[in-house]
């Protein structure tokens, strides 16, 4: 009994500080997978944010660009060419998901969008390996997977340039929410749709506009998570992690996403590392799982996300 | 004045709205002049605010037409309707609860501000001066209802009479022609009533915005409004000078509830 207590709630605390770099590389670690949550969680708020929908096939959107993305680079396309195509193509899909998709199914119940969502989860998924193959593909973005060491920290710099980027694209995000026009608008229509349509803001051009953000984050995001696993079906998988993401950060709250990718991606590395050996390791990938249901329990609207009142 | 411009600001002829079975509006016109304190009067479910819904393009008739300045609107959709220059109210505030009050004010501002909405996503260089000089006509709308102490509370958390000033700000900040209020008083205490009554009088006088409203206290009704409208069962029963309509039969009829039960 002492030895279970001993290794849960002192072990851990002691192996941290006998070595202080071998943390910091932990939560650096965690930090640069945090952040690519945060950037497939992104594109889930945004959506959700601005038209209630809950889309499930984001997870597949990160699929299909990458798939884009190493397609055309693996026939000859330059690299910044295939992402500008890639870019065109996320954008094209957004326009013909707004209007194949969203359009007809205006005022309908958020469960039949749902729905919706989850067919196209599955045309895109089909589509992007009928066009593309379905072997599992290599993405080289010409940052090599090597490790330097700073400080008696070892550093990946392929991890390290994926978390900045991410952290750049997330703070770009938050100014272009926060500061600007559209963004005005979009917050808008998250708040309030008839209002927002009262006082003239179009409802689809904001659909046009977030679908095509939520696919620009997807490109990102599968660049990270092809060059670090490759490009293959399980890239899609990436967004199930997203979920408890969603849930501890709230699903109508940017910054909810942020900082709930941050304390899953912290969180999973060190209870594998420190704490997993007590359970015989893999803790990383329920770890997330339990946080969320934790929050479920407890928070149910998440760390930022609005309250639920139920009015009577 | 252009010929154009002498006519009614908005004509509703012969409009009816069907929810499936029922009949929330059958056969209604009316006619909104320029510059006239409008009100819109009638029981409960009497179709008040399906005639704005529709005026405003959230519901669209199935029989009938709408004009806007003589020109026909009737199936344009809500942010259309809000660029010819409607703006509105709800009566269950609809504010952007989330947002401080001078973005609220802002964001009903977005219209005024040119540009194209997808290219300006950058604040800086022209995008910026407009919003600076949009932000100089909210500063006098904030001014004008006297709201300066709340301008960066988030508005969901202010009380629900300055709630609905908000709101009546918001749609000031598009210097609408017509403005349609939906029961811009309910829930006020008698000081509210008396401040929003003065507003609206305001708005009209110093602005010669044109007002139709929906409310229910008859006092405030017959106190600043130039015409009233009666609306019973979707059908309109009566419309003139206030004086007129308090002593019309058949409104006291449809209020006091002879042949209603």
């Amino acid at each position: 009994m002492t030895e279970i207590l001993y290794g849960v709630f002192v072990g851990p605390f002691r192996d941290m500080a006998g070595s202080p770099a071998f943390l910091v590389e932990v939560l650096l670690g965690g930090v640069a997978t945090g952040l690519m949550y945060s950037l497939v969680a992104l594109g889930f708020v945004l959506i959700f944010k601005a038209s209630g929908v809950f889309n499930f096939a984001q997870g597949v959107m990160v699929l299909f660009a990458a798939l884009t993305l190493v397609g055309l680079m693996e026939r000859g396309v330059p690299v910044v060419v295939a992402l500008v195509i890639t870019m065109a193509v996320m954008v094209g899909l957004a326009f013909l998901i707004e209007r194949v998709v969203l359009r007809p199914l205006v005022n309908q119940e958020a469960i039949i969008l749902f729905m919706a969502t989850i067919g196209l989860n599955f045309f895109l998924e089909g589509f992007g390996e009928m066009v593309w193959g379905a072997n599992v593909k290599k993405l080289d973005v010409g940052i090599p997977d090597r490790s330097f060491i700073v400080a008696g920290v070892q550093i990946n710099q392929l991890e390290m340039s994926a978390a900045a980027t991410a952290a750049v694209l997330v703070a770009i995000l938050a100014i272009f929410f926060q500061r600007t026009r559209i963004g005005r608008a979009l917050r808008a229509v998250a708040d309030d749709h008839e209002a927002a349509l009262s006082i003239g803001i179009p409802l689809k051009t904001i659909w046009l506009i977030v679908w095509s953000v939520a696919g620009l984050v997807a490109i990102v995001a599968g660049i990270m998570w092809g060059a670090k696993s490759g490009v293959q079906f399980s890239l899609s998988l990436v967004a199930l992690k997203a979920l408890p993401v969603l849930i501890l950060g709230g699903f109508t709250s940017v910054p909810g996403a942020i900082v709930g990718g941050l304390i899953v991606g912290v969180g999973e590395k060190l209870g594998e590392v420190y704490w997993g050996p007590l359970v015989g390791g893999a803790i990383e990938n329920w770890f997330a799982y339990v946080i969320a249901l934790v929050f479920l329990l407890f928070r149910p609207q998440g760390l930022f996300g609005e309250r639920i009142i139920e009015r009577v | 004045m252009t010929a154009e411009a002498a006519g009614p600001l908005l004509e509703v002829e012969g409009v009816s709205v069907r929810f499936g079975a029922l009949l929330a509006l059958s056969g209604v016109s009316l006619n909104v002049q320029r510059g006239e304190i409008l009100a819109i009067i009638g029981p409960n479910g009497a179709g008040k605010t399906t005639l704005l819904n529709v005026i405003s393009g959230f519901y669209h008739p199935y029989e009938g037409r709408i004009l806007f300045e003589g020109r026909d609107r009737t199936r344009l959709s809500p942010p259309d309707v809000a660029e010819l220059g409607v703006a509105r109210t709800f009566q269950n505030v609809a504010l952007f609860k989330g947002m401080s009050v001078l973005d609220n004010l802002m964001t009903g501002r977005l219209l005024k501000m040119g540009g194209h909405f997808l290219l300006d996503a950058i604040w800086w260089g022209p995008a910026r001066r407009q919003e600076l000089a949009n932000r100089a006509f909210v500063e006098r709308v904030i001014d004008f209802l006297e709201i300066q102490s709340i301008r960066k509370t988030p508005a969901g958390k202010l009380p629900y009479g300055l709630q609905k000033r908000v709101e009546l700000g918001r749609a000031l900040a598009a210097e609408p022609k017509l403005l349609l209020l939906d029961e811009p008083m309910a829930g006020m205490n008698v000081e509210e009533k008396e401040d929003m009554s003065r507003f609206i009088l305001d708005v009209n006088g110093e602005f010669g915005t044109t007002i139709a409203l929906i409310e229910h206290d008859m006092g405030v009704v017959m106190d600043i409004s130039d015409r009233v409208a009666v609306l019973d069962y979707g059908r309109k029963i009566a419309d003139g000078p206030p004086e007129h309509v308090r002593k019309d039969a058949a409104v006291l009829d449809a209020y006091l509830g002879a042949g209603h039960d």
